[in-house]
């Protein structure tokens, strides 16, 4: 048991009007753009440099990037549904509404790891050469995002059922917004450009 | 100890006495946790120092066994070097910097109890000492530590084959790239901290230049390291499932790990650079007893020099194939940054003239930062230039160069850092004449040590080069002497380190005792009690003027702090 098990006053000061903890997830996401940018525009320069990656995109799934697609837009919808009702203090409808979202993230890896298996058994590898590299690391680099927003949600959760920290439902919300728009940065650059 | 409870106080708090493990070890109290991050910077500086010291007596006295190490092959001193430059960059320079300073003063100094996140800033130690852990071992392996230089230029790095070191090469990348995460964490908290958790009544110029440089430097920091981050998973695939990212022969492009590592490395020297100004800023108002010269110029210097700062990156690969157009464009954008530098350098200076100048050692350690850095600064064009680092590039020049910055930045700055804020952090002073004795005793050897560096270089003397004597070819004969020169220089430097570990140590002990404002200066850090209690205030302040209040005309005193009531 610490001495401070109390958040300091610094917690709940507000000098910009934005609270706290919006205020670092906006940081947070910050930060995130920029890996994930970093790694897009090396992708797409290659993309652009290399004629040949288009005979390898060809097999990309695109049935199975729309459904995952949809899959995390529903998702999405869910995770404001769900800040609609925290926002509303109904911790009743926010809970089953925050778990929707969460299995809507769970729909994404299922079908992700059929398709990714389907691939491999085709012998389309990380290693098979640089494009499926690149496929690989930035749907995987995303897919942890997705298992960790997951979890995240998850946690969260837990006080929504008590109807205690509701204000986090939006601090997740954000996050999985997020990571469902780099998605659909994803979904494009992988999916439809053949 | 005594617990403070801030008037802004909603309930009832029980504090309790705190066992060991809970004020030392997983404190959330940021001032604490600046220590771990101050304390383990240092620990990790006598290995870098200690690394230094080896492959300088093998570039001195080639093919001797080092006293206290042992013999030096290639591949030891590839490691030395290259762990030496990592070290100090990524484990002294960025914890001791942003990390120890950043913490400990940013709630103090913008007036509240903590940062926003404390659990976050404990964290972020975490991750940070397991980077550290992490790194060391790397060192300790049976092949030795990696050797492919701080910058871990593909093919070498990515192919065990050619490093020697396979674990060691992931394991130091991977230390790196933890080291990144708990900086990337810690700087949320930072950020958060500062813009929102300001006293009532600080207003974003009354906040200190030392905070303002901090915020900075953390989101230049967050903008460039992400594609780096990309870059290192990449690279870590590379090492470990054989992806060819880097691979040329399998498609995979080596310049762009180039690209992809100095759009970081560029602004990461400015990352460390701008709290080191800060610190500078903090001591030269305060022992010249004079306002800052041009708060707002500095300031918006800054951001405009963070700015420059993305767009030079590639004058690191002037000679690396890359398009001579390109070369071009970079050489302009990278002679342009050097004047808000230079701008800030004049402020600086025009905040000296005619103060009231005092020559604590704190003030001694700033102003030897400005001499040292303008040479720093000044060489630097010689590089930035396309045409004449065709020759520099790769010579003992650059070497010379960059210590002549990072130098300052790391060592003298943090210097003048330790000695001004050692009697809020401790409640003491440290000696003064053990101080001074310090400072002559790293300044002069310093440059004693990178002078005939810069001989060497305009000479041509090639760095990384382990032995002149197995590349007779690339051996000058008169630059051995400036070899040797620059080494007994580097053992006297170490040497009156002691005088410094000796005096902190002991002065944390029996140093004389410290009010709360011993310097009679502005800011609020020194409205608290020397050192402040968890809670840092009695009673959380409210601010009605800037920082650099000094020597107002009409007034009694030379300062007028903060939080003083009108």
């Amino acid at each position: 048991m610490t001495a401070a098990t109390h958040a300091p006053v610094a917690t709940g000061r507000s000098a910009t009007g934005i609270p706290t903890a919006k205020l670092a997830m906006w940081w947070l996401l910050a930060s995130e753009i920029v890996i994930f940018g970093g790694l897009l525009v090396v992708y797409i320069m290659r993309r652009v440099m290399f004629d040949h990656w288009a005979a390898y995109a060809e097999h990309t799934n695109l049935i199975a990037g729309s459904f995952n697609t949809f899959a995390l837009v529903t998702s999405s919808l869910f995770a404001v549904l769900a800040h609609q009702a925290a926002e509303a203090k109904d911790h009743k409808k926010a809970f089953p509404y925050l778990w929707v979202s969460i299995l809507g993230g769970l729909v994404f890896l299922i079908i992700k790891s059929l398709e990714w298996s389907n691939e491999i058994s085709h012998g389309f590898t990380i290693t098979s050469n640089l494009f499926w590299s690149f496929y690989y690391t930035a749907a995987g680099l995303h897919g942890l995002h997705v298992i960790v927003g997951m979890v995240a949600m998850g946690i969260i959760s837990m006080d929504v059922a008590k109807g205690k920290n509701l204000h986090r439902v939006e601090i997740a919300g954000i996050y999985w917004c997020f990571v469902e728009v780099v998605w659909i940065f994803l979904f494009p650059l992988l999916y439809i450009a053949k | 100890m005594t617990a403070s409870h801030p008037a802004e106080h909603g309930h009832d708090v029980v504090h309790h006495k705190q066992s060991f493990w809970e004020k030392y070890v997983f404190s959330t109290d940021h001032k604490m946790i600046g220590m771990q991050y101050l304390f383990t910077g240092m620990f990790m500086a006598v290995i870098g120092g200690f690394f230094s010291y080896v492959f300088r007596m093998q570039l001195a006295f080639p093919e001797q066994s080092v006293p206290l190490f042992g013999l030096v092959t290639p591949a030891i001193y590839s490691s030395l070097s290259t762990n030496h430059g990592t070290i100090m960059i990524f484990w002294v320079a960025m914890p001791i910097l942003i990390a120890a300073f950043g913490n400990y003063l940013i709630p103090l100094m913008v007036g509240c109890d903590d940062m926003v996140f404390p659990k976050l800033n404990r964290l972020s130690y975490q991750v940070f000492l397991l980077s550290s852990i992490v790194l060391i071992i790397s060192l300790l392996l049976p092949n030795g530590g990696f050797g492919g230089a701080w910058t871990s230029y593909p093919p070498l790095s990515s192919s065990a084959q050619y490093n020697l070191t396979p674990y060691a090469a992931t394991l130091w990348l991977l230390a790196v790239a933890l080291e990144f995460v708990a900086f990337l964490i810690g700087g949320i908290n930072f950020l958060t901290t500062a813009m929102n958790a300001r006293a009532p009544g600080m207003k974003m110029f009354d906040i200190p230049l030392m905070i303002w440089m901090i915020i900075l430097a953390t989101i230049m920091f967050m903008g460039s390291v992400g594609p780096l981050i990309a870059g290192a998973v990449m690279l870590l695939m590379d090492q470990t499932i054989g992806t060819a990212f880097f691979d040329p022969v399998r498609g995979g492009d080596p310049i762009l790990w180039q690209h992809l590592f100095w759009f970081f490395g560029h602004p990461e020297v400015y990352v460390v650079l701008l709290p080191a100004m800060g610190i500078v800023a903090e001591v030269i108002t305060v022992f010249s007893r004079k306002k800052m010269f041009g708060y707002k110029t500095v300031l918006y210097t800054s951001i405009a020099t963070g700015i420059i700062s993305f767009f030079v990156w590639a004058h690191h690969q002037f000679v690396a194939g890359i398009d001579p157009r390109m070369a071009n464009v970079f050489t302009v954008t990278t002679v342009i940054i050097s004047i808000p530098i230079a701008e800030m350098i004049f402020v600086y200076i025009a905040t000296l003239y005619g103060g009231s100048i005092r020559f604590t050692t704190a003030m001694l350690f700033a102003l030897g930062f400005l001499a040292a850095f303008l040479i720093g600064g000044v060489t630097g064009i010689f590089l930035g230039s396309s045409g004449s680092d065709i020759y520099f590039h790769d010579t003992y020049f650059v070497v010379a160069h960059f210590h002549y910055t990072f130098f300052p930045i790391s060592i003298i700055a943090v210097f003048a850092g330790l000695y001004y804020w050692f009697p809020k952090m401790f409640g003491r002073f440290m000696n003064e004449t053990l101080g001074k004795i310090h400072f002559w005793g790293t300044i002069i050897p310093f440059n004693l040590i990178f002078i005939p560096l810069f001989y060497a270089g305009a000479a041509g003397a090639h760095r990384r080069i382990y032995s002149y004597e197995h590349f007779p070819e690339l051996a000058i004969p008169s630059v051995q002497n400036m070899q040797i020169i620059a080494t007994r220089a580097l053992i006297l430097l170490l040497l009156f380190q002691f005088v410094f570990v000796f005096n902190f140590f002991w002065s944390i002990f029996k140093g004389k005792k410290a009010d709360a404002n011993p310097w009679k200066a502005n800011t609020l850090e020194w409205q608290a009690p020397s050192p402040p209690p968890h809670g840092n205030f009695a009673e959380l302040p409210t601010v009605y003027r800037g920082p650099y209040e000094y020597s107002v005309p009409g007034r009694e005193l030379d300062f007028w702090p903060q939080n003083e009531k009108p």
